[in-house]
């Protein structure tokens, strides 16, 4: 990848060579997973309080019964996806590991960071270019989406341990988990409450990707689908 | 109390025909899944092997335990169950009192040292060095200490004992200690439940005393057998939870339907249990057989778990009654202002600024 320096801050001035950021994994990645997401809080939503009831014949219904596939099948989905990314660390290199692991240590990225919080609250007037991920998306990417997706799917398959049965490949795995907990109910809870999380990052992805897309000198949204990051002035 | 007599022995003395035991010589087989011989090794232990002394201490409780023994299950496992347990302790029925009441324990312990079972029905409160809860004019945890050490195996008996049910409910005022986290080394069985069902009593009696050793349990150390499933597993409603038709209202068609609880709160989803395969009251019903949702009672600090008319849990965490939806709301309300106050700050600096001549300048820049 050209010119490749984590979290590297680009000069302000003048127009640098366009960088290719994400590969073909990645993107296929990004989106695969923001259509999985979208059903699966629609789905979890209505699995935690259902739609009103349907009237009719209950041996021919089947809604709740579809509303829990299609959550259980994208939640596979979700996770196959999620360890693909990981993978995708030794296999695009590159800026991939940035979502997992903010370079706290560099003064850089503390500097950045810094002025990504004060380029939202206005105080700034001209934005910083970056190669990768800006610190701040870095930091709330990791905060409010891959915490509470790693919460999802650990508390996702501890409670699929609970339909599958005790002596599932399922509870082998993730049975540690309604021990921990005992009631598993709390699991019901917290998966809840992250994925909230995930709806709240999923409205701040879309509306600052906007933003920045046009306020901030650089593409986003294209770089997404392009996988280069271009500059502007 | 007496010599070594066996189980058969014992029943037989109490009146119940050789047909009735062998029935239910052969239900309980079936409850514990035994296969087809289950009945007969069964049988042949019972008539053979000599009896496991039972001593039923009671600690903090309400004695609803042994009150739905008393006047439920198959009328069969009722007798047998009561020919079992009250033959050596149990103070609610128990004919002698007092001093020779206490003395049956002493008795007990150092003749049958490592052989009687004990089962235990409520819970051992802490606070106060045990004062809530005080039997034979000694705190509790006494009593169970010295009964506990020598036991065979524990049968912790109810929600009480297995994980500490209300008076455990928070703040736990007297501190009361669910059974397992007060035992080293001797094994215990929690057979949770607000009350538990009867015939697992007898289950895992008869089940020590055939094979002479603990029944499977799981990692909250309950049977396998009766608490591997989850309610709604068994739950005969559960058609209507896959079809999507729900009681929204107590009194709706719904409810006259017979329709799926989830929505009113149901915590089938969530509980181990037997009840929808088992049943109360020789089969006659259980909660959800009876148009109310199941609360969860079996499951640790189910009382912290509540509204039980309510789906999602209220979260004390928050200090105020509320829900994950409802911290959500709070969310999302507070993020919907960040991005108005940001929208509409970004659009006034920009019309603002495109007035200042320096920035137009910048802004007429030729690109190259
Ligand atoms: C973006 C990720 C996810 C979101 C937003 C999400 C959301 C939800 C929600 C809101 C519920 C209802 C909770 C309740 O109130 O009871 C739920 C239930 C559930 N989810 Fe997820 N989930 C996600 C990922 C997963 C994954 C990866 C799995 C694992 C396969 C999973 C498995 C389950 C299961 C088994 C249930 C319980 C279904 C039932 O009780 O019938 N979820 N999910
Ligand atoms: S009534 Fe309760 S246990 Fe039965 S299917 Fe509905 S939610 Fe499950």
């Amino acid at each position: 990848m050209k010119h490749f320096i984590p979290y590297h801050q680009l000069p302000d001035e003048g127009i640098p060579d366009s960088v290719a950021v994400y590969g073909p994994g990645i993107r296929s990645w990004h989106w695969m997973s923001a259509l999985m997401v979208v059903v699966l809080c629609l789905t979890g939503y209505f699995i935690g309080v259902p739609p009103p009831s349907v009237l009719g014949d209950t041996s021919s219904l089947y809604v709740m019964g579809w509303i829990r596939f299609f959550h259980l099948s994208s939640g596979y989905l979700l996770t196959i996806l999620a360890v693909m990314r990981v993978w995708l660390i030794f296999v695009e290199k590159g800026i991939t590991y940035h979502l997992f692991v903010p370079a706290i240590w560099r003064a850089e990225w503390l500097d950045g960071f810094m002025r990504q919080i004060r380029w939202n609250l206005l105080m700034v007037s001209r934005p910083r270019r970056y190669v990768g991920l800006n610190p701040l998306a870095g930091t709330a990417m990791l905060l409010l989406f891959v915490l509470p997706t790693c919460v999802t799917i650990i508390t996702g398959f501890a409670m699929y341990a609970e339909v599958s049965g005790h002596d599932s490949w399922q509870y082998w795995l993730f049975g540690w988990v309604t021990s921990i907990f005992g009631n598993t109910m709390d699991l019901h809870v917290i998966h809840r409450l992250a994925m909230w999380l995930i709806v709240f990052f999923s409205f701040i992805h879309v509306y600052i990707s906007v933003r920045e897309d046009i306020l901030s000198r650089q593409t986003m949204i294209s770089s997404m689908l392009s996988g280069e990051r271009q500059f502007r002035r | 109390m007496g010599g070594k007599t066996t189980f058969y022995e014992v029943v037989r003395q109490r009146g119940i025909s050789r047909r009735d035991f062998l029935g239910f010589c052969a239900m309980t087989a079936t409850y514990l899944g035994l296969g087809p011989d289950g009945a007969g090794i069964l049988a042949h232990a019972m008539q053979t092997k000599p009896r496991i002394p039972v001593l039923w201490l009671h600690g903090l409780e309400c004695t609803c335990c042994s009150e739905s023994f008393l006047r439920s299950g198959h009328p069969l496992a009722t007798d047998i169950v009561m020919s079992m347990i009250s033959l050596d302790y149990d103070d609610t029925i128990m004919a002698a009192a007092g001093d020779q009441a206490e003395a049956i324990i002493s008795d007990i312990i150092r003749d049958y040292r490592g052989a009687y079972i004990l089962a235990v029905e409520g819970n051992i409160p802490l606070a106060n060095d045990g004062m809530a809860c005080i039997v034979g004019g000694r705190p509790f945890k006494h009593q169970f200490d010295e009964a506990a050490k020598h036991a065979k195996a524990i049968i912790a008996w109810g929600t009480c004992a297995s994980s500490g049910c209300v008076q455990a409910a928070k703040p736990n005022p007297t501190k009361a200690t669910p059974v397992h986290k007060l035992v080293q080394h001797v094994p215990v069985i929690n057979v949770p439940g607000c009350p538990p069902i009867a015939e697992v009593m007898t289950g895992v009696i008869s089940y020590i005393l055939t094979y002479d050793r603990m029944p499977e349990l799981d990692n909250q150390l309950r049977p396998k057998m009766f608490y591997s499933q989850r309610v709604h597993d068994k739950c005969y409603r559960r058609a209507h939870f896959d079809a999507g038709q729900f009681v929204e209202q107590w009194d709706d068609e719904g409810a006259r339907q017979g329709w799926c609880l989830y929505k009113m709160g149901c915590r089938g989803p969530t509980t181990y249990n037997a009840c929808a395969s088992i049943g109360w009251n020789e089969n006659t019903s259980f909660p959800i057989k009876s148009g109310h949702g199941c609360i969860g009672c079996s499951e640790e600090g189910f009382w912290d778990r509540g509204p039980f008319y309510e789906r999602l849990p209220d979260m004390h965490q928050w200090g105020v009654e509320s829900n994950a939806d409802k911290v959500a709301a709070i969310g999302a309300a507070a993020l919907g202002v960040a991005v108005t106050a940001q929208l509409g700050a970004t659009v006034v600096q920009r019309v603002f600024r495109k007035r200042k001549p320096e920035e137009q300048a910048e802004h007429k820049e030729p690109t190259e």
